[in-house]
């Protein structure tokens, strides 16, 4: 045995050195962050990573870490790849002495991919706006959390705010909404809700697939000048949001009657296109902008003392802040696992129960410097998706910036919910799951 | 003085037409299947065994299903993550349809229906050639993941179009599924692998095999001759094919255990598999074995060395790792264009003539 | 029948856009017989460079323009140098190989030079529809592609006039044709080679140029190479008026695929439409439309 071991140490030593590299005096709590700063998605990937490290950072520089105990951010690459993505996790799963606390895989793809495995290695997953949105019940998916919102109240969300438009949820017959989306896990999501809806109040629904990267959408937009659809919903990604702005102005489609999802709403997306894009919407699930005293915090404590992760310069755009958001919901699910067990020592177990029992008031946001940068959120046992609201946002191309142009909305429950637990169902008949029992 | 044949007296035609000639080759051989089996699953930990040897081992199998189309019988095919798919997607629907069949079975059964798209797919080789092959081969990778995203049957339904491996279990011992132990999953896919590569050696040396060779070299004489292109190129394919579809099962209900077709089996696929036999060497069983170790081990050797060693950022060590790995690429092709193999070669061959070079 | 006619155009140009990467591979396959898969990273990595050294350096369009040519000639006497010279006389296959493993130098560099984010490319090009067309005859076709399809005749005009009238011209058709001849009359393939690469490049800066306005300049523009391979087998490796009109049938077969029978069958056609629209034409003209007859002789 002895032998074994030595080889082993050997081995270690030459794969992963930081294992023995990083020797901590103090407990430390490691939090993986999986980039994707190359490839083809890597203008997205690349402001949500700086705002998760920054923010974490800001925490260690200003306070010591959560409770006094540092955070060490483990970055590994992905570039939105989910074979990347399982190496990344087998890698990065027992990182530290606290192991790692909860994933956030950042893609769809690897989100069902991880999904299996970490209720078998024991680690929580926080998919946040994205991934598999029946793990929104958290009887079948106990590690998986998927709060604020998920692509199916999103695509709820969405028609709600274009009957409203058009006066009414009854107005909507007879109309005609098309999807352009990401040939994907990730662009399919929508489909199905929007098809149960579409049957409901009788507005005609069209999907319209966009094949990786999205580069070229010709065919896509000539389909919607010859349908005319009123609306146009898109979950589009990476280069596929900016080429689709592009294609949308040049056959003079209403910007405003043009809605991308929340990952299709960075300045990175409408800039390129720019006049043309003003009053293009997107979905919101936190507010843009840097107007929050927490922004100065990060401001001068982490690029005041030359340890951005990116430009300064950049603080307050869309995904980047939603970085910044990612960042809250893990550090106050720490904390709130340190106060449940009572220590600082915490373990990814631990933390799940934080995340189950997260709840961030008004008044905590505003004691973190967010005021009104996001809803309150509280997660029980049985729903892990949180409240599942979402706003709409407006971009000024005058101005160069967003505006948040109305308040949260509710999902449609009556049409969700049962879509929710039908899927979740299901994958608990396929992989043999069988559901606790929430009180 | 080790490595010589000196003294091995092949007194009959059966010695002489061993699948290993040589003793040592046989002690080697046997060696290396004993440290296969016995000694990593229990050297090795979680991440290794499962990030990085299972990996290697379902990516030889694919290359060497391409080695056998490509290396052997000289058809450039771009479509290998396709084919993979097939297989991956038949596993799928056989594992939700006929589990009773047990695991290993299924694999086998999703390896011939591959073979049988392969060999549809095959058919414009009979008339297209070279480079224009491998871009016809593209419209199968395109055509089949297209396919596999847009008709619900291929993945049940489901709101995604993403296919998860139902558990299986083979002898009692999970072997699919999240909760199946990283040291069964070795041993199944080894011993796949182990037992697909003696097949494959027997069968490149064989009749079939110098009717594939003969194609390579010159395909109007090797017709001149008598062999029938028809029937060797189609083999070719659908042996390959063959080959290609189990890996594809298993790499997709073994090592990920969850896949979708846009993704998981995109063009980069068939140019990784392609790349791993060219690295390693065209027309080699150990060179698909030594190319899949050099692609796969490589990136992640880099990227831990940089990150974890040199604390280099993520995104520089990530363009370093590709630059590295072009330079490599080319650099491996300058100094032997024959791959890792023909070096291993050299090394034999120097090896018996040690210690009297002359 | 309108909206036919807009298809059938907005396919044309599409084409057209697809014939600007498809030219640098049919030089340099026509000149040196090597499948130069790294044609889209080149696109790229010329965009970049052209982006950088307009941001980082602050230089006039046309200084950046000369100093992207630069760069990119300076790039092909390095590949002459370092990777063709010591592969020579190799296996296509093996040279394939290669240009991918110089795809994956260029792409790292690129990224580690100018940054992995998206990088809008303001030239003046006109973009957006072409008000006038969509007026008076409610036909919609993107300026930005008129002035590509512009590009690519006034190129390929010049590549025309460059290879039939200059004396590098010459000596590039005789290596062409035969390698051994040409260099027995005193050609150096050497020269010749850097010359098809710098081309190559220059050509290459041009399609980057185009796609980069189009959608910005990052990673993925190195995949509208997948885009031109379908024009290339249909109009043949070898022929320079193949690129295009290939590119036009390919353009204008996967749109009015892609929109007429697209939605009967779901939608994201236009990828393996091309690929098989280009097998269909293989299986009748296994050496594409324009390229030469391949004779086979024992």
């Amino acid at each position: 045995m002895k032998i074994r071991k030595l080889t082993k140490t050997i081995l270690a030593a030459l794969l992963a050195l930081p294992l023995i590299s990083g020797v901590a005096t103090a407990y430390e709590l490691s939090i993986p962050s999986f980039d994707y700063r190359t490839g083809p998605y890597a203008p997205s990937g690349i402001p949500y990573a700086n705002g998760f490290a920054d923010y974490l950072m800001m925490l260690n520089a200003r306070d010591g870490g959560i409770n006094g105990s540092k955070i060490v951010v483990v970055p590994c690459e992905t570039g939105y790849n989910t074979k990347k993505g399982v190496e990344c996790y087998e890698n990065v799963k027992n990182t530290g002495e606290s192991r790692s606390l909860v994933i956030h895989p950042l893609s769809t793809g690897i989100t069902y991919q991880l999904i299996p495995k970490t209720s078998v290695d024991l680690i929580p997953i926080h998919s946040m706006g994205y991934g598999r949105t029946s793990a929104a019940n958290g009887k079948v998916f106990p590690w998986v959390f998927n709060f604020p919102v998920t692509y199916w109240d999103g695509a709820a969300i969405f028609v709600k705010y274009i009957a409203e438009k058009e006066g009414g949820l009854d107005q909507l017959k007879g109309k005609k909404i098309a999807l352009v989306y990401h040939n994907s896990a990730y662009g399919k999501e929508p489909i199905r809700t929007l098809e149960k809806i579409s049957e409901k109040y009788g507005f005609e629904f069209m999907a319209l697939p966009v094949d990786h990267p999205g580069q070229e959408q010709k065919s896509t937009w000539l389909q919607i000048r010859k349908e005319r659809p009123d609306w146009v919903l898109m979950w589009g990604w990476g280069v596929m949001n900016q080429v689709a702005i592009k294609e949308a102005a040049s056959i003079r489609f209403p910007m405003d009657h043009f809605i991308g999802v929340w990952w299709s709403g960075n300045e990175s997306d409408v800039l390129p296109a720019g006049e043309d894009a003003h009053n293009f919407l997107a979905g919101a699930i936190h507010a843009p902008g840097a107007n929050f005293p927490l922004f100065d915090d990060i401001a001068k404590h982490v690029y005041g003392k030359g340890n951005g992760a990116g430009e300064k310069d950049r603080i307050g755009e869309v995904t980047y802040n939603r970085g910044v958001l990612a960042g809250v919901y893990a550090a106050e699910a720490i904390r709130t696992a340190m106060k449940i067990h009572g220590t600082n020592k915490v373990t990814p177990v631990m933390v799940r129960d934080g995340y189950e029992n997260l709840e961030i008031s008004a008044g905590r946001w505003e004691e973190m410097g967010l005021k009104g940068f996001a809803k309150p959120v509280k997660i029980t046992c049985d729903n892990h998706a949180g409240s599942r609201q979402a706003a709409i946002m407006q971009w000024d191309a005058n101005a160069k910036k967003w505006n948040q142009v109305t308040d949260y909305y509710d999902t449609m429950n009556d049409v969700v919910d049962p879509l929710i637990e039908a899927d979740s169902k299901q994958y608990a008949a396929e992989n043999s799951v069988v559901p606790r029992i929430c009180n | 003085m080790i490595y010589r044949e000196t003294g091995q007296f092949k007194a009959n035609y059966q010695d002489d037409q061993a699948l290993f000639p040589i003793a040592q080759d046989r002690y080697v051989i046997l060696a290396v299947l004993l440290v296969t089996f016995a000694v990593v699953p229990l050297l090795l930990n979680q991440y290794w065994l499962n990030a990085i040897l299972l990996p290697f081992l379902i990516y030889a199998l694919a290359a060497l299903g391409l080695n056998i189309l490509t290396g052997y019988c000289g058809q450039l095919s771009l479509g290998t993550g396709a084919f993979m798919a097939v297989g991956a997607f038949s596993v799928f629907k056989l594992m939700t349809a006929i589990p009773e069949l047990g695991f290993i079975p299924l694999v086998i059964l999703s390896g011939l229906i591959t073979a049988a798209v392969g060999t549809l797919f095959g058919l414009p080789s009979l008339r297209i050639k070279g480079f224009y092959l491998a871009v016809a081969t593209l419209a199968a990778q395109f055509f089949l993941i297209w396919l596999f995203n847009k008709v619900g049957w291929f993945f049940n339904y489901n709101a995604t179009g993403m296919i998860t491996s139902p558990p299986m279990t083979l002898f009692g011992v999970i072997v699919t599924g999240p909760s199946a132990d990283p040291v069964a999953k070795y041993y199944l896919v080894a011993g796949f692998v182990a037992l697909f590569a003696l097949f494959a050696k027997n069968i490149t040396r064989g009749r079939i095999g110098r009717n594939w060779m003969a194609i390579r070299d010159m395909d109007i004489a090797a017709e001149l001759i008598g062999v029938r292109p028809l029937i060797a190129k189609l083999s070719a394919f659908a042996v390959s094919s063959f080959y290609v579809g189990m890996a594809g099962a298993l790499y997709f209900a073994v090592w990920l255990g969850s896949a979708e077709p846009t993704e998981a089996f995109d063009i980069n696929q068939s140019f990784l598999v392609l790349f791993m036999i060219i690295i390693g060497g065209l027309g080699s069983v150990l060179g698909s074995f030594l190319g899949a170790a050099f692609m796969v081990t490589m990136p992640i050797l880099l990227k831990n060395i940089m990150v974890d060693g040199l604390g280099t950022d993520t995104a520089l060590a990530a363009h370093i790792e590709i630059i590295t790995i072009g330079v490599l690429i080319i650099g491996f092709l300058i100094v032997e264009p024959h791959g890792l193999a023909r070096l291993w070669r050299i090394a034999k061959e120097k090896m018996r003539l040690w210690p009297f070079p002359h | 029948m309108i909206f036919f006619i807009e298809v059938v155009l907005s396919g044309l140009m599409a084409g057209v856009m697809y014939s600007l990467v498809a030219l640098g591979f049919v030089l340099i396959f026509k000149a040196s017989g090597i499948f130069n898969f790294a044609q889209g990273v080149m696109a790229l990595f010329a965009a970049l460079t052209l982006v950088g050294l307009m941001e980082k350096f602050g230089m006039p369009i046309w200084l950046a323009i000369i100093g992207t040519i630069a760069v990119m000639i300076a790039l092909a006497w390095a590949i002459e140098r370092f990777m063709l010279r010591p592969l020579v006389n190799q296996e296509p296959i093996i040279l394939f190989m290669a240009t991918i493993g110089l795809a994956y130098v260029l792409e790292g560099m690129g990224d580690i030079l100018w940054g992995s984010d998206v990088k809008m490319l303001d030239l003046g090009i006109p973009q957006g529809a072409s008000d006038w067309m969509l007026d008076s005859f409610d036909i919609y076709i993107e300026k930005l592609e008129i002035f590509a399809a512009a590009t690519a005749a006034v190129m390929v005009t010049f590549l025309a006039i460059f290879f039939q009238k200059t004396r590098i011209g010459r000596a590039l058709r005789a290596v062409a044709d035969d390698h051994q001849a040409a260099l027995s009359v005193g050609i150096s393939l050497n020269t010749i080679w850097v010359i098809v690469w710098s081309v190559a490049g220059i050509v290459a800066l041009v399609a980057g140029i185009m796609w980069g306005s189009k959608s910005g300049v990052q990673f993925s523009l190195s995949l509208i190479a997948l885009k031109a391979l379908p024009v290339l087998i249909l109009g043949g490796f070898t022929s320079v008026p193949g690129a295009i009109i290939g590119g036009m049938i390919i353009g204008v077969g996967e749109k009015v695929a892609e929109i007429y029978l697209g939605p009967i069958i779901g939608g994201a056609i236009e990828n393996w439409f091309a690929y098989m629209l280009a097998l269909a034409f293989l299986l009748f003209r296994p050496q594409g439309l324009f390229g030469e007859r391949i004779i086979e002789r024992v």
